[in-house]
């Protein structure tokens, strides 16, 4: 399981990494390993609010769908349009290629509130 | 809740990594590496599957015959000896009760192969029609089932076989057929729209068999699959699923097996009087294939608009392995059937735009 140390993960499976004041969010490669073949990414508009805990969008695998979760509120000032032709990145590279939004958070507290990768890697382990 | 019921090949399941979840009852694993590659393998070399969860009732007796042309709606007298026949098992009012296949082993003895999560259902539904010139039996527990599909199952197959497999034509089997000196009913039927065998055999011979045909199919590149590629392929084929296609609210007709149902076979069947009429004159409702306009996937009981209106749900629906396109097999009004009609499915909170497209949407080429 690869859950790089410089992220910070929620209890919904995505990571969020800070980077010059925003916050680059995707989900895990435990979460996509637990998906499956994911086929369809739908992603919110840059300039929507998301707010934490609050589903912001989806992912789809060949099998289900699934909500994504907020890990932070902020707005969405980037997504990664990629993802609509190339969803299998989200399986491929869960950390780089598939980033999904990156968000300007009104929180920055909220970032230091997710888990660290020891203290996510417990968790699923205990799943 | 009740413990999930485990097929003869749950420790094998373990020592593969494969993890369960629970489909009617039983621990069954969804897939085994990826849906898309056990799908793909079926439909270019071979996958196998286990399906040994299928349940399994024998009827025996000399009204063997009576008794099954009067709970199923296909023709049973039509079936021969070592042949297999797909029908339906209906209600009064043309609900389905099971979708089902018929062995013919003798004159009067016959073996059902029914859904997992029917059987209970099923038997006792048989039991309240039987006469004293039929003896029922469900053996679900000692029968195991193994399904081997692709284009090179029959070489994989024939590997372990005696028997010349090519002998066996599309629905029908041979019975007590050796596969490396373990005795199985071996039939040419499957679920996944592929030339391909189901295998029964004994509950305790299915772990060693399992091994040695994916040992066998190793050299074709076959894969072991699981319930994910199951439900793609035999979506992409339009082979319904009881639960979904077909339920106690949906008649054969509707869900386009007509084929199954012979309203003029001679003999009165259960649900006959709906089935004849809706055959006839056409259902209210049509089970048609929709392929999304708009960018979502349609999914089970999303419900469908056309002007407006409710028009019916999504039975089955995802992204087509094969063709990489959103479709979905979708119950609506007859009225907006014909194809290219533009549909509205309810994907969350966004109406998406698909339209009506032929189905099945995928067919072998023999």
């Amino acid at each position: 399981m690869n859950l790089p140390k410089e992220l910070r993960y929620s209890e919904e499976h995505e990571w969020v990494k800070s980077e010059d004041g925003t916050v680059v969010i995707g989900i895990t490669d435990f979460a996509q390993s637990e998906l499956g073949d994911i086929v369809f990414v739908e992603l919110p508009e840059v300039g929507d609010k998301v707010e934490s805990d609050e589903p912001f969008g989806s992912v789809e695998s060949v099998k289900t769908v699934s909500e994504l979760y907020a890990p932070i509120s902020g707005k969405v000032v980037a997504i990664n349009e990629d993802l609509d032709d190339s969803p299998e990145f989200v399986n491929e590279s869960p950390y780089e290629k598939a980033w999904m939004i990156k968000v300007e958070p009104s929180n920055t507290s909220e970032i230091d509130d997710l888990m660290s990768a020891e203290e996510y890697e417990k968790m699923i382990s205990e799943e | 809740m009740e413990a999930l019921k485990k097929t003869p090949l749950f420790e094998t399941y373990q020592e593969m990594g494969a993890k369960t979840i629970d489909f009617g009852g039983w621990a069954l694993p969804v897939q085994f590496s990826s849906i898309k590659e056990e799908h793909e393998a079926v439909r270019t070399k071979a996958g196998l599957f286990d399906v040994s969860h299928m349940g399994e009732i024998e009827v025996k007796g000399t009204g063997a015959l009576e008794f099954l042309q009067l709970t199923m709606t296909n023709d049973v007298s039509k079936l021969k000896e070592g042949g297999a026949q797909y029908t339906a098992m209906c209600y009064e009012d043309g609900g389905t009760v099971d979708d089902l296949l018929i062995y013919k082993k003798a004159d009067d003895q016959y073996l059902l192969v029914v859904n997992a999560a029917n059987t209970e259902k099923d038997f006792n539904w048989l039991k309240e029609h039987a006469g004293n010139d039929v003896t029922l039996e469900n053996i679900s527990d000692k029968i195991a089932q193994l399904a081997i599909q692709g284009p090179d199952a029959e070489k994989v197959l024939q590997k372990l076989a005696e028997t010349d497999l090519s002998e066996i034509k599309f629905f029908k089997f041979k019975d007590e057929v050796e596969l490396n000196g373990k005795e199985a009913l071996v039939s040419r039927t499957g679920y996944t729209g592929e030339d391909g065998f189901e295998i029964y055999c004994k509950w305790e011979d299915a772990p060693a068999l399992w091994n040695e045909l994916l040992e066998a199919g190793e050299e074709y590149g076959i894969l072991p699959c699981g319930l994910g590629a199951r439900d793609t392929l035999r979506f992409e084929a339009k082979l319904p699923l009881y639960g979904q296609e077909l339920t106690k609210e949906i008649t054969p007709i509707e869900a386009g097996i007509g084929f199954a149902v012979k309203p003029d076979k001679g003999v009165d069947f259960i649900g006959k009087d709906v089935l004849k009429e809706q055959k006839e004159e056409g259902a209210k409702r049509k089970l048609v294939g929709i392929e999304m306009i708009d960018k979502g996937i349609p999914r089970s009981h999303y419900e469908v608009f056309a002007e407006g209106d409710k028009i019916g749900e999504v039975t089955t629906g995802t992204q087509s392995p094969t063709l990489k396109k959103n479709v979905g097999l979708a119950l609506i009004k007859k009225e907006f059937s014909a194809l290219d009609t533009e549909v509205e499915v309810q994907v969350r909170k966004k109406r998406l735009k698909a339209k009506v497209v032929s189905a099945p949407f995928y067919k072998r080429q023999k």
